[in-house]
């Protein structure tokens, strides 16, 4: 074989492999899908939206109360994760000036992200739960903040660094104070972005489940005090699908089917949103 | 020694023995420079690469106060006053002297908060005045006639000659003293190019201009005086006819015959 001859078949094999890689992940991806949609559906009755949890064998329980827990734990933990990120990060990109306690934040951040939920949620536990004596929905949006946190940070930051240092330098030439340079055009310029990493943010913690069965823990019936613990459907899937009745799995369904619709409707927004800054 | 030429008209700055040093650097990138910019006249800074004219014309408005550790010495004098002192008040002295870029830095909004900017700043509030004023500014910046009927579309949407006069426009808004230019055409067509040329010329009728540019040609169109910087020295001041015809310095006659730069 000639070298060329050896190259262009070395080049077809990596190809053939990586294809073949690609095609297997999102093979599984579909085929997840696929039948979370077909069990899925099959279990979504209006009812389901309308009525809360019953005792397993009666076929006419519902997913309200975790819905709403799980609507209620989001909305708190984004109303705690959302701002507290967006600030560090505009501190980071814009007040930080590469200096050390920035970079130490960042790398602690970055860890922050990767370490496991149930960690966090042990860690929501000890602060929480055990000085509360009980689990309550604050513990679960607490937990859900810290891990909410570090990723918009991290995106806030990475977004504010991408707005060219010539447009600060503009506004401030024009004699703006460095506030308003930040809010009226870095702000602005990173709009997208920040709105994109909030976006999957959310989504993130909408799906976790870990973080949450010891500190929100759960309950069968609708419950919107946040003292006590609030149902979600992370957890509530994991009760039902693993129950021996039959009604309850198939409502196990159903919440899978929602929660996943739902995550996946924030990530395909969060990437028009930012398909649609780059096209202009 | 510098050979600087006597300045005729009213001074708008004066430079004394002004050094730069970046932060982290260890010698400085101005040296020693003694300059006067003559008021209502242009004068262009010339010179190779790293000469420091940028550095030179970014101190003006304090520009690398933004930056940490940068360190000023010597004077620059403006309106009876050093302006390198502590307690100068920068956001005043950027509302006086205004600068463009290299590459338009139109803000993400629309054409007409872009130019309201400056004055909104100011505290400007009055709808009716803030119209006047941001339609006199696009009319001074000769783009009034292509974006009157879109005012409220993104400024991201026009040029890139529209949107630096846009910024012209925007800097000449809130009537500044003296106005600095950045190399403002290097990313321009030259259509574009010669119509901002023809309006740095206006303009001198109402502000003081320095503009630091690469374009030798650039320099001898639009300005009456021109100074040669290398190695971050000063080394002529002069009449732009007379430093292009008949310069003093060898150094200067190097390097816009081509020499070297």
């Amino acid at each position: 074989m000639t070298h060329t001859q050896k190259r262009i078949f070395l080049s077809k094999v990596v190809m053939i492999l990586s294809t073949a890689s690609a095609a297997i992940g999102i093979g599984f991806l579909f085929w997840i899908l696929g039948v979370l949609i077909i069990n899925g559906i099959d279990a979504l009755t209006l009812t389901i939206f309308t009525t809360e949890g019953t005792p397993p064998g009666s076929g006419d329980g519902g997913l309200k109360h975790a819905l709403i827990g799980q609507l209620l734990l989001v909305f708190y933990a984004s109303l705690f994760g959302v701002p507290l990120g967006v600030l560090a990060g505009t501190y980071l990109s814009e007040y930080s000036q590469k200096s050390k306690v920035g970079e130490i934040i960042r790398d602690i951040s970055d860890i922050m992200m990767s370490a496991p939920s149930i960690v966090i949620g042990a860690f929501v536990y000890a602060i929480v739960v055990t000085p509360m004596g009980h689990f309550s929905g604050w513990a679960g949006s607490i937990a859900l903040t810290i891990i909410m946190l570090p990723i918009v940070l991290r995106t806030t930051d990475d977004m504010l660094q991408l707005v060219p240092s010539t447009l600060r330098e503009a506004a401030f030439a024009l004699g703006a104070p460095k506030y308003k340079v930040i809010t009226q055009v870095v702000y602005r310029g990173a709009k997208a972005g920040i709105l994109t990493g909030i976006l999957l943010a959310v989504a993130r913690v909408g799906g976790e489940t870990a973080p949450l069965l010891f500190t929100s823990f759960n309950d069968n019936f609708l419950n919107t005090d946040m003292m006590q613990p609030v149902a979600s459907l992370t957890v509530t899937i994991y009760n039902y699908a693993t129950s021996p009745y039959e009604d309850w799995q198939k409502l196990g369904w159903a919440a899978a089917f929602i929660l996943s619709m739902f995550i996946l409707t924030l990530n395909i927004l969060g990437r028009l949103i930012l398909l649609k800054k780059k096209v202009k | 020694m510098a050979t600087i030429v006597e300045i005729a008209e009213e001074k708008a700055l004066a430079v004394k023995d002004f050094e730069f040093t970046y932060a982290g650097a260890d010698a400085p990138s101005v040296k020693k420079l003694n300059m006067p910019i003559a008021k209502n006249s242009i004068t262009a800074l010339i010179g190779p690469s790293g000469c420091g004219k940028t550095t030179l014309l970014r101190s003006f408005n304090r520009m690398h106060d933004l930056y940490p550790g940068n360190k000023y010495e010597g004077e620059i004098i403006f309106k009876d006053r050093n302006i390198l002192g502590v307690k100068e008040d920068l956001i005043q002295l950027r509302i006086q002297i205004g600068m463009i870029f290299q590459k338009p830095t139109a803000f993400p909004m629309s054409i007409f908060d872009n130019v309201a900017y400056g004055l909104r700043l100011q505290g400007f509030k009055n709808k009716t005045e803030l119209k006047d004023r941001v339609e006199k500014a696009l009319h001074d910046a000769a783009i009034w006639n292509e974006v009157k009927d879109r005012l409220g579309h993104d400024a991201n949407g026009l040029s890139g000659g529209q949107q630096q006069r846009l910024c012209i426009a925007r800097a000449v808004a809130v009537e500044p003293e003296v106005l600095l230019f950045d190399e403002p055409t290097s990313a321009l067509d030259p259509i574009s190019t010669a119509g901002i040329e023809e309006l740095i010329v206006q303009l001198r009728e109402r502000v003081s201009i320095i503009i630091v540019t690469h374009n030798m040609q650039q320099a001898a169109r639009v300005s009456d005086y021109t100074g040669f910087m290398y190695l971050g020295e000063l080394i002529e001041l002069g009449r732009t006819e007379e430093l292009f015809v008949t310069p003093r310095e060898k150094l200067t006659e190097e390097y816009i015959t081509g020499k070297f730069g």
